[in-house]
């Protein structure tokens, strides 16, 4: 994985020297809170219901051992014991004090962590595919592409003040594990017909308020082009974009009000401006942060054989294990989807659990998923078993992954200022509903996404169901959606009718697969089956 | 009736102004009529609150209730984790906030 060398080290550790004299001041009263947000949420520390949030940064999900190691230190010394793994890939901790902030960041710092730009009008942590560097089907390790982008957008002053926020997810594998096409860029690491690299560039994509699916603005831009490419696609929505109004700002709203094509030809004109006036990235600056991507050192002449002859050990391989690109190897998926327990949420002490197994069985390499959950990338497929018993005696290993109860939910209305309606307690009571392994193994891929609000944290426009929740009257609503996609076949849920209440909604979400299941051909998930159908026959039985 | 909640600028704790002070305890909240912005505007400038806002609330036999349910889950804590609410020992807290 990528290293700080003395330049990353020293802005970082400057940030946070800024950081620890701007609270002071904040907590001397030379700022005021107006003042004092914006610089605050440029380090991701947000104010929450409870108390201060701080959102942590982990770039394209990837950790050490080490890091996980602080990750567990900070939950346990400055949070109330345990963490939550965002649907950016990040880890957030909601039960921060203002006056320990600079400290947990200067901790952070000396792991090569840092909160920057994990919040405010600026570039997002750019995620990518949890299984990069790993996955059977990839063209290559997108990571360093992302880190390549990391540099050079972090603290670019054409990208410091944006309309809004900006993310970019980036991917490699015709498997869309990023959801590249619900971002303001996506990226698609593609082979031409010579065989040179480059990217499918889609941009304009997005959920919150105004969903979108990203259009395809370029199928094939040469790989050493694409900072100035994102240059010019910036350039283009500073020029234009709505900074008069908080809910056109993105630049999904300016790709769909000058259509895809308009906004395209713009792109092309500015980069053909830009391009002679601007260098690239040089490759060999490229190639120096690939190298830090390159593969570790797999074992060689391992065996593919796995004894399955422990039941529940085979469930968990079936769902929670996938192709790795080195025989021998597997990709193993730690659920925080428990039954019962909060998405995404992991204790300190867990966090230690999955330091060691990071450590001892994944070539000290672990991945943060958007789904909320966490990745061993490189387990050598006879050390499985022993994994598997250690998560599950943490109660890391439910055999779940995209499963009807692999929920992802926001934090909902019980932490979160900003939401409508709690997200969590719905996602558990639907987890309790379809909590016997029979049942999900069942209904197969069945992607439930919950949000808390119409800022659409938990994904719920591209769930195959999707609930939101709204205030209805000061008492908590929620609609449900169908037929959302994140994946590479991307589409935006369609909303049922009416809403529910607590329980109602929980009923309705029964009601829908009952239906599903009732109408379903073989081998079918439930999202083809909805694509097959149409909207009728489950808002019928939704409904009645 | 209203009253004032707000977070404790170093901590980010919940609070609620009492008449004399703040308190973490929804329960020890006054009617502040119509002078919470100006009371709001004091405390701010004194740094003994954050972020403070003036929420509806009405005084029921079990005491203060706010009107709404995101002030009544500030008050409690998460229901979801009533380990780390006000009232870690009453299973049943959840309840008020519902």
């Amino acid at each position: 994985m990528y290293r700080y060398d003395q330049y990353d080290q020293a802005i970082v550790d400057a940030r946070v020297a800024e950081f620890r004299d701007q609270v002071a001041r904040r907590i001397a009263g030379e700022m005021n809170d107006d003042q004092f947000k914006p610089l605050r949420l440029k380090n991701g520390l947000y104010l929450q219901l409870h108390a201060y949030m701080l959102r942590v940064a982990i770039p394209y999900g990837t950790l050490n051992s080490k890091q996980v190691r602080k990750l567990a230190h900070i939950a346990r010394t400055y949070d109330r014991g345990y963490g939550h793994i965002t649907t950016r890939q990040n880890i957030q901790y909601n039960w921060i004090k203002l006056e320990q902030a600079p400290d947990i960041l200067a901790e952070l710092a000396t792991v090569e962590m840092h909160a920057i730009q994990t919040s405010g009008e600026s570039i997002r942590n750019i995620s990518a595919d949890q299984y990069a560097g790993a996955a059977a089907d990839e063209i290559c390790d997108p990571r360093a592409w992302a880190e390549l982008l990391r540099q050079y957008t972090t603290f670019h002053p054409e990208f410091s003040y944006l309309p809004r926020k900006f993310k970019i997810a980036i991917t490699a594998a015709d498997d869309d594990r990023a959801a590249i096409k619900l971002h303001d860029v996506g990226l698609k690491i593609v082979r031409n017909a010579a065989g040179e690299l480059g990217f499918e560039v889609y941009v304009g994509g997005g959920m919150g308020r105004t969903p979108f699916v990203a259009p395809l603005i370029r199928p094939f831009l040469p790989a050493d082009r694409i900072c100035s490419y994102l240059e010019a696609v910036l350039r283009v929505w500073n020029r234009h974009g709505r900074r008069d109004n908080i809910h056109k700002q993105r630049i999904k709203i300016l790709v769909h009000d000058l259509g895809g094509e308009e906004f395209t030809r713009q792109v092309e004109a500015e980069w053909q401006a830009i391009a002679p006036q601007m260098d690239d990235i040089p490759m060999k600056e490229f190639d120096r942060i690939a190298a830090y991507f390159t593969p570790p050192a797999f074992e060689t002449g391992l065996s593919d054989e796995i004894d399955l002859s422990d039941p529940d050990f085979a469930r968990w391989v079936k769902h929670n294990v996938h192709a790795h690109k080195q025989p021998g190897y597997a990709i193993a998926t730690i659920s925080l989807k428990a039954i019962g327990e909060i998405p995404g949420d992991i204790s300190a002490d867990q966090i230690d659990v999955v330091a060691d197994l990071t450590e001892r069985y994944s070539l000290d390499d672990l991945r943060a998923t958007h789904a909320q959950n966490l990745v061993l990338p490189h387990v050598r497929k006879s050390d499985l078993y022993t994994v598997w018993q250690i998560l599950r005696d943490h109660d890391l290993a439910t055999a779940s992954l995209d499963l009807v109860t692999d929920i992802i939910a926001c934090p909902g209305l019980d932490y979160c200022s900003l939401a409508n309606a709690r997200s969590i307690p719905i996602a558990q009571k639907i987890a309790d509903r379809f909590a016997a392994y029979d049942v999900q193994n069942d209904l197969g891929e069945l992607k439930i996404k919950i949000s808390g609000c119409i800022n659409a944290c938990g994904h719920h426009h591209v769930g195959h169901i999707g609930i939101l929740g709204v205030d209805r009257k000061g008492t908590e609503n929620y609609q449900l959606l169908l037929g959302g996609s994140g994946a590479e076949d991307a589409s935006l849920g369609k909303i049922t009718g009416p809403g529910f209440d607590e329980d109602g909604i929980v009923d309705a979400v029964g009601r829908t697969i009952d239906k599903y299941r009732a109408i379903r051909a073989d081998g079918e998930r439930f999202l083809d089956t909805y694509r097959r159908v149409g909207f009728e026959p489950f808002k019928e039985a939704i409904y009645g | 009736m209203k009253i004032i909640t707000g977070n404790d600028l170093k901590t980010g704790a919940v609070i609620w102004w009492a008449g004399d002070g703040w308190s973490p305890h929804v329960e020890d909240s006054v009617d502040v009529g119509e002078t919470g912005e100006t009371l709001l505007a004091r405390e701010t400038a004194a740094l003994r609150v954050n972020g403070g806002y003036v929420v509806e609330a009405t005084q029921t036999p079990e005491g203060i209730r706010p009107d709404h349910i995101k002030e009544r889950i500030r008050a409690l804590g998460p229901t979801v984790r009533l380990d780390l609410s006000l009232k870690p020992a009453d299973p049943t807290a959840g309840d008020w906030v519902i």
